[in-house]
């Protein structure tokens, strides 16, 4: 089926295209056509007409939990995918903490067929060490071949600097990055960020400190061992600094951050409510001003969710017992656009960069290309649109999310990919 | 005048006129406790949960005694024989106590934010007994009762709270009620069991005991609570006991009146030596009479409010 996406406008800095009122033809999944069109040309077409939208080459998540294998309860690779169509994005990473956790080729092989007919495309991160125990490498080899595109013990650091320079050294036989929860293990285990909010609250906390220490650490094995080095949601301003200087000096490290860590402060734990329990925990006004200071500069790279769903019954618990993390998938683009578009602190060129160019390159994904006889992988912007989150209208299957009712401006209303196009809230071929 | 809440869940935000107030009714309840029957029937009818999740002897009995003093019916809910053992969640357990028809449920946590998750949870007024880390509101309100008994006044006194800050829950509330009766609130204790940042709630830490002698009215000595994990905190008790322990030599040494509170229970030789903890400086068995005057008052202010 030939579809015709009318009167948008296009823009995607990795092509440096950028152009208003155009029309896009698309056949058999593949860009037919791209300018100022007479529809007529073209036959019968389904015409979507897309006046004031945006189109720009699809959004990626580096950073989500599918859970899927172990925990299908809380999400699978379907719903996770759904899930991100509906939030704007046609590719994901998803991270290996599933049980089994995603350590041998068979695991990879699984997630990817789970989705291989889905819109969204998924790549897997697979474990930097036997079932993320820091103990032994994974079989990074094989694990390459079925199609990780990332080692990670996330959830939490890989264990020592003798197995993460192992990690690093073999990794970087493939240029695949380690991608590192940062965290130092004696002191983890608080419920939220030391402040003087922990001590109001009377919660353990975790100090900066504990996230610093690691950056430091694998910032220096990265530059030792000339591989690659991908920091996961980073947090806090000295990690920022660390990054900012190691990026000057060469050393390739990369790094992330997540909606809730530039828009949140550990403030929000005041009431108590788990959906603001999270690991790393929201830090301080200074560390978000010195987050929103690294996306501006370029420092971090780029925006994921960090997608962690959890079961209302898990959530719904004391503060302290509660697990960490929130779902993201359908608010980042929200969030990103309302706090750092429409507030100018990234221009929309910024945005894709960090929502769909970034983090493909720092995974060796090839980014999408909006022209003529490329695939169609796109995703369709309103920029200005003005929404409130609703919780019980998410394609997950849980609903821990802290923005619940929260006023934002700009989400994504359609994705194309596959030959497949969600629009309108429903998946259909074209 | 009635409370400004219908909650005791801490002492944070709460203002003079509330604490005023219940330290007042407990001056009532107080003289109840010296009479022949010590029993009046405010609380007839009115059926009260204490809910306990962590070991308590003292608070559960004082708790219990109140509400028996009041005629309220009480009734106890521990954990060890509760169905917390198969799994049973928080909300569901409060979801079954509240359908049995309670008005007031006493609640002692591990975690803190308990009484506050209540709150949300279920419509019986709750009252702190006890979260985490987080508040122990009646105790702080007893201890300010058994000063102001003792010394006359609040405001313009300087407290010291000494020992392990940050693990306690009784420091916390302390701070908050004695800094809204116009007291001058210190810490002292060894730097590792001070929060980071404590100054922002306008405290001074100090981190020399007879410093902390010197300038003070009043030292509540907090336990050092082996069980939360606090021994890895300083070297040793010897340790302890030599540079934060409230001795007579220390005390005699200051030449100066003070006044010595302790929360209770006490470990002998570690922060209190047995003859400061016998001595005629401390009112701490006072303080276990004045708590079950206190929790009356609370009780009484809390559960006759509508």
């Amino acid at each position: 089926m030939k579809i015709l996406l009318k009167d948008v406008a296009v823009n995607n800095p990795a092509q440096n295209l950028k152009k208003d009122n155009i029309d896009i033809v698309i056949d058999n999944g593949v860009i037919i056509e791209i300018g100022k069109l007479n529809e007529k040309d073209f036959g019968e077409v389904k015409k979507f007409d897309l006046a004031g939208k945006l189109v720009v080459p699809g959004l990626f998540d580096m950073h989500v939990h599918l859970r899927e294998p172990g925990r299908e309860d809380k999400e699978t690779v379907i719903s996770g995918c759904n899930c991100a169509a509906n939030g704007g994005f046609t590719g994901l990473a998803c991270m290996p903490n599933t049980e089994p956790a995603i350590d041998s080729a068979e695991v990879v092989s699984f997630i990817k067929k789970q989705a291989s007919n889905h819109l969204v495309e998924v790549y897997p991160v697979a474990a930097a060490t036997l079932g993320r125990r820091g103990e032994v490498l994974s079989p990074m080899a094989e694990l390459f071949e079925a199609g990780a595109v990332g080692f990670s013990d996330d959830g939490t650091a890989i264990k020592t600097a003798s197995i993460l320079k192992r990690a690093m050294e073999y990794s970087k036989m493939y240029d695949l990055p380690i991608i590192e929860h940062c965290e130092d293990d004696s002191l983890a285990g608080g419920a939220m960020n030391e402040s003087i909010n922990s001590t109001i609250l009377g919660l353990p906390p975790i100090p900066s400190l504990a996230e610093d220490l690691i950056v430091m650490r694998d910032i220096l094995v990265a530059e030792y061992t000339g591989a690659k080095i991908h920091i996961a949601h980073i947090s806090t301003k000295k990690s920022v600094e660390m990054v900012r200087e190691a990026k000057a000096k060469g050393i390739r490290v990369t790094a992330e951050v997540t909606p809730h860590h530039f828009t949140l402060t550990d403030d929000a734990v005041k009431t108590y409510d788990t959906n603001v329990k999270m690991n790393p925990p929201l830090r301080t006004k200074e560390d978000v001003d010195a987050i929103i200071e690294g996306l501006k500069d370029g420092t971090l790279d780029c925006i994921a969710s960090d997608h962690a769903p959890h079961t209302i019954e898990e959530k719904e618990v004391e503060f302290e017992y509660a697990p960490n993390g929130i779902i993201g998938l359908e608010t980042q683009i929200g969030l990103a656009l309302t706090e750092l578009y429409h507030k100018k602190i990234l221009t929309i060129e910024q945005i894709i960069e960090k929502l769909s160019i970034n983090p493909r390159k720092i995974l060796n994904i090839p980014v999408p290309q909006i022209k003529k006889g490329e695939p169609a992988n796109l995703t369709i912007l309103d920029l200005n649109i003005v929404w409130t989150v609703n919780k019980f209208s998410s394609f997950s299957k849980s609903i821990n999310t802290p923005f619940d009712k929260k006023l934002l401006t700009g989400k994504s209303v359609g994705v194309i990919n596959k030959l497949q196009m969600f629009f309108d809230g429903k998946f259909r071929n074209i | 005048m009635p409370l400004s809440s219908r909650h005791l869940l801490g002492l944070q935000g709460v203002p003079k006129e509330d604490i005023q107030l219940i330290l007042d009714t407990a001056l009532t309840f107080r003289e109840v406790l010296e009479r022949p029957i010590k029993k009046v029937p405010t609380l007839q009818g009115k059926t009260i949960v204490n809910l306990f999740y962590e070991n308590s002897t003292r608070t559960r009995i004082s708790f219990e005694l109140a509400e028996k003093r009041l005629s309220a019916d009480s009734i106890n809910f521990s954990v060890s024989t509760s169905s917390v053992s198969k799994g049973e969640t928080l909300k569901d357990t409060i979801k079954n106590i509240e359908a049995m028809k309670v008005d007031m449920v006493v609640v002692r946590h591990a975690a803190a934010g308990t009484p506050l998750f209540l709150t949300k949870v279920c419509n019986s007024i709750i009252i702190n007994a006890g979260d985490g880390i987080h508040e122990h509101p009646t105790q702080a309100l007893l201890d300010m009762y058994s000063i102001r008994e003792k010394l006359g006044r609040l405001d313009g006194l300087k407290v010291c709270i000494v020992g392990d800050i940050a693990h306690s829950r009784v420091a916390l509330s302390n701070i908050y009620g004695l800094k809204t009766m116009g007291a001058k609130v210190s810490l002292c204790g060894p730097s590792t069991m001070i929060p980071r940042f404590i100054e922002d709630l306008g405290v001074d830490v100090i981190t020399n005991i007879d410093e902390a002698i010197q300038e003070n009215d009043v030292l509540n000595i907090l336990r050092i609570q082996l069980e939360r994990k606090a021994r890895e905190y300083f070297p040793s008790i010897r340790e302890y006991a030599k540079y934060f322990g409230i001795t007579r030599d220390r005390l005699e040494k200051s030449g100066k009146e003070i006044l010595i509170l302790h929360p209770g229970p006490i470990n002998r030789g570690v922060e209190i030596s047995s003859d400061v903890a016998d001595g005629q400086h401390q009112i701490i068995l006072n303080q276990v009479t004045n708590g079950v005057a206190v929790r009356m008052a609370v009780l009484y202010l809390l559960g006759t409010l509508n």
